[in-house]
């Protein structure tokens, strides 16, 4: 390698690349994430000590991966011969056996990656620090990027991750990729982890933040290798899609001052054709996937309705006779009033807005509903769209005062102010 | 997280003879697999030679078009990629792993540029 440049931003970029292979790779000896972390980041320690004088080396991510690995075997040495002395003073101690074998081929890696995914979003862990553990041990982000990230103060999240890392290793969490009828809710949590990170980022693009779109890009990535990992899961494939097809729309979303831009307004000609291209080959992955185990999953369902939009080079061109279809199939699959919702709305523009409106209605006394300002916004809409300006004016500024962000709020007033 | 178009320049007067080894050709395949499965690779491609290329110039208002070799260019692009990396030092990581398949008698060079916006 180059002698050209700082050996310590090589090795902190490097270091960041191989840091969840080889933090996998060593959780498979010692099982256990927190301790694996630590040993990688004595890892790069060794790195940091030994390249400047050294050299890089040809081959660094397996540098650090055997340096890892080496304490790693030697801790689970310490760990049997202090197991064995207990033993001699007639203390009885569970010790977990050795596991230390050199992983031979990419699979084997594969496969750890895959445990360390599972073990990052077991549900023992509540939804925060999931995303906070995914994003570190995975994304290879800093704390101090998750904390920025996610709008929490940096101890906030840091303490999260203790906490997490802790609670695994307390309540023995193995580290597995699980079998049998378990494998499908775990592999339900890994995609919604995935999920939630996306939507921080994407939910976040009207605010103030430049960093947080840089989150949808991160689970884009996650999304993308968990595909590679597990070709033959559909809603791997699906997930990945979504996250694809609805990152291609993300430069038409905002206008030049911010403000969100919606579906119909949005500059079709700024969709990125390539992200799109990548959508329809993971949807296609995730149908052929699927082909044997019978109907699509919801997100390869949600993936399929952010086809139909990418296919339309205008607004006036959706089928929505295609997307009321999905809404009815995504429906059926996971009832949901926000699902019930969106099929409103494609039915509207299918069939007009009083089939439309029968539907919202319909959704009128749901308690999930209540305070959710999407509710009045299409129920606004679709007054509006029927003559109904009065009415449709009462539902925009209900609208308003229900809508958390403020760039939403503004456009709600105007639309208010329009009827 | 930037995106990334690296474009590999060759000197197609010296393109070792054959071409590609099987060797090369199957560390490549490896190291192309990785990068995809690291959920970087967007996309890739070798292109064909200049031979049957063109280049069309526009000249203050005067249009003109060059057939292919461009024997007058000693390096030109014979391949890309799409990448989307955390930052450029990423990106360079990775185009310094796909030369550092290559034996040691090719000279070629990657040119990394972050895609705007």
């Amino acid at each position: 390698m180059s002698s050209d440049e700082q050996p310590r931003q090589a090795i902190e970029t490097v270091f960041r690349m191989e840091s969840p292979r080889v933090i996998a790779g060593v959780a498979r000896i010692v099982r256990d994430v927190g301790i694996a972390e630590e040993l990688a980041q004595d890892a790069l320690v060794a790195a940091l000590e030994q390249w400047p004088e050294q050299g890089v080396p040809d081959n660094p991510g397996a540098w650090l991966m055997t340096a890892a690995k080496h304490r790693a075997i030697d801790l689970v040495r310490r760990r049997e011969r202090y197991a064995r002395k207990l033993a001699e003073v007639g203390r009885d101690l569970e010790s977990a056996p050795p596991h230390t074998d050199e992983p031979a081929d990419p699979d084997d890696i594969d496969d750890d990656l895959l445990r360390l995914v599972f073990t990052a979003c077991h549900p023992v862990l509540s939804a925060e620090a999931r995303v906070a553990l995914t994003l570190r041990l995975l994304g290879g982000l800093t704390t101090a990027e998750i904390a920025r990230a996610m709008l929490a103060p940096e101890p906030t999240v840091a303490q999260r991750i203790v906490r997490a890392k802790r609670t695994l290793a307390t309540k023995g969490v193995a580290f597995e990729v699980p079998y049998g009828p378990d494998r499908e809710d775990r592999l339900g949590s890994v995609l919604e982890v995935i999920y939630l990170i996306f939507n921080e980022g994407y939910a976040a693009t009207a605010g103030d933040d430049w960093l947080r779109p840089a989150l949808c890009e991160d689970a884009l990535r996650l999304a993308r290798v968990l595909a590679g990992l597990m070709p033959k899961e559909s809603e791997v494939h699906g997930l990945a899609a979504l996250l694809e097809l609805q990152a291609s729309r993300s430069a038409a979303r905002t206008g030049p001052a911010g403000e969100p831009v919606l579906l119909a307004d949005q500059s079709r000609g700024r969709w990125n054709r390539m992200l799109i291209r990548r959508g329809y080959a993971a949807l296609a992955q995730a149908q052929a996937a699927a082909a044997g185990a019978g109907a699509l999953g919801p997100y390869a369902l949600q993936a399929a309705i952010a086809a139909c939009h990418a296919h339309a080079h205008t607004y006036e061109e959706t089928d929505w006779q295609q997307i009321a279809a999905l809404y009815g199939l995504l429906a059926a699959r996971t009832p949901s009033p926000v699902v019930e919702l969106n099929r409103a709305v494609a039915v509207s523009r299918a069939e007009g807005p009083e089939a439309g409106l029968a539907l919202v209605d319909a959704l009128g006394a749901e308690p999930a509903l209540e305070g959710y300002h999407l509710l009045p916004s299409v129920r606004g809409d679709l007054l509006a769209r029927l003559g109904r300006s009065a009415e449709a004016r009462a539902e925009f500024e209900r609208a308003a005062s229900l809508a958390r962000n403020a760039r939403e709020r503004e456009m709600l007033l105007a639309r208010a102010a329009d009827c | 997280m930037p995106r990334f178009l690296t474009m590999i320049r060759i000197d197609e007067k010296n393109v070792p003879e054959g071409g590609p080894s099987p060797e090369l050709q199957e560390r490549m395949g490896a190291l192309l697999e990785e990068i995809t499965k690291a959920g970087v690779m967007l996309d890739t491609a070798g292109l064909r030679p200049t031979s049957e290329g063109a280049r069309v110039t526009w000249d203050k208002g005067e249009l003109s078009t060059t057939d292919g070799p461009f024997t007058e260019t000693k390096e030109v692009v014979g391949g890309y990629s799409i990448c989307q990396a955390k930052d450029m030092a990423e990106a360079v990581e990775w185009a310094k792993r796909f030369l550092s398949t290559h034996e040691d008698y090719w000279t070629i060079t990657a040119e990394v540029r972050e895609i705007e916006g």
